[in-house]
């Protein structure tokens, strides 16, 4: 496959979003989107850990797993990495950047079971990418789901006072609101496309 | 059927039914549900993967230290999970290919963990089986129920076959990701609806 990395990072972002296209991540966006500052470290933070997962992850997948011909054992070492990288990260930034731990602290341990970060690494396997177009993928993909995180937020930031049907209240009224976000970016279609 | 055996089921199945009750799982829900024969693999995946893990986990309850038990249930799922996916990639390569990474994604369904941390932890093997299959069964049947409207919607059949003839016109945005938000927020809102109901008759508590 012979796709630019910057196309795949913009495509990543905008027509092929993680939440809007492809429904990751969706448990911790309708959990956490209620507040913009919150949404924000999240964001934040999963674009961060999803950057560096998808990195080893691509390396562990090529130069181990194929050699040794355990393509199926991924799923497993997938998740092994994601959660040992969380957990290592955790306990650095404890370590050396206190206010950074207060600002992402709680929200390291949500994002090992962020489906979000597998399905980027199961993506990138599917899709055959290279190594740098792993890399844009992987940031692509985080900046993309922040930004969705972060508009779901201030959207429901401003309607939190508005009347809806009762039945509607929590999670129905924020999945139509992703949904009608949804149908907003597939007005990006037109621009990239990947897949 | 004893008393616990069939609270188990409805349970599983409808009361704590862990998609319209507790929002879990969603991600898998809303990306296989445009064809009712994927949702129905889906959910026979599922079911099958709650079932075993939950048993396995059940069993080595007394065996498993307690800090560590997060991630001895994370290994024996997807351990499971594996086994699905081999399964598939054998027998039914084409409906591998459609599911793509979803099958994959199975790990991260906060069912299972949700349902061995809270009852398989807890419970003896023979019950968190069951509680397994009945919680695996609720989760299939929104699945159905989703695919059905916007299969027959956004395709004009049903498990591939045309049902609505040649005069049908396909609503695409069914198919699309915004019709699964709608049809998601349209069932919880129905489910909602129908338990509040219960509990002004004194039923059910929500």
């Amino acid at each position: 496959m012979e796709i630019n990395p910057i196309v795949i990072f913009f495509a990543a972002i905008f027509t092929n979003n993680m939440i809007l296209a492809n429904f990751l991540g969706m448990c911790s966006f309708i959990a956490v989107s209620s507040d913009i500052k919150t949404s924000f470290s999240l964001g934040q933070a999963v674009t961060f850990v999803l950057t560096f997962t998808t990195l080893i992850n691509f390396i562990v997948y090529r130069y181990v797993l194929i050699p040794l011909h355990l393509e199926y054992m991924r799923f497993i070492v997938f998740i092994i990495v994601i959660a040992a990288f969380v957990q290592l990260v955790e306990m650095i930034i404890d370590r050396y950047f206190q206010t950074l731990y207060y600002a992402l602290g709680i929200f390291l341990p949500l994002i090992t079971v962020n489906c979000a970060i597998l399905g980027v690494s199961l993506f990138m396997v599917i899709r055959d990418y290279s190594l740098i177009q792993s890399v844009a993928f992987g940031v692509g993909s985080g900046l993309g789901w922040m930004l969705a995180i972060v508009a779901m937020a201030g959207i429901r930031q401003k309607i939190k006072n508005n009347p809806f049907p009762k039945g509607l209240e929590g999670p129905g009224i924020t999945l139509i609101i992703t949904g009608l976000m949804a149908l907003a970016f597939i007005g990006f279609s037109g621009i990239v496309q990947i897949q | 059927m004893n008393k616990k055996t069939k609270s188990i089921i409805t349970m599983g199945i409808w009361q704590d039914n862990a998609i319209f009750r507790q929002i879990l799982g969603i991600c898998s829900a809303l990306a296989v549900t445009n064809l009712m024969i994927n949702s129905l693999v889906m959910g026979l995946g599922l079911i099958f993967v709650t079932a075993f893990s939950e048993l396995t986990v059940s069993f080595l309850r007394q065996y498993t230290p307690k800090h560590i038990r997060m991630m001895v249930q994370t290994l024996i799922i997807s351990a499971y999970v594996i086994m699905v996916d081999i399964f598939l990639k054998a027998f039914f390569p084409a409906m591998s290919e459609a599911l793509g990474p979803y099958v994959g994604l199975i790990i991260t369904n906060c069912i299972i963990m949700g349902r061995c941390e809270s009852f398989a932890q807890k419970n003896p093997p023979g019950y968190a089986f069951l509680d397994g299959m009945a919680s695996g069964a609720g989760y299939a049947i929104i699945l159905l129920i989703i695919a059905f409207v916007r299969e027959l919607l956004g395709f004009g059949s049903l498990f591939g076959i045309n049902i609505l003839g040649e005069s049908w016109v396909s609503w695409t945005l069914m198919i699309m990701p915004p019709g699964a938000f709608f049809m998601l927020a349209v069932v919880i809102w129905i489910s909602k609806n129908i338990f509040k109901e219960k509990s002004e008759n004194g039923g059910v508590k929500v």
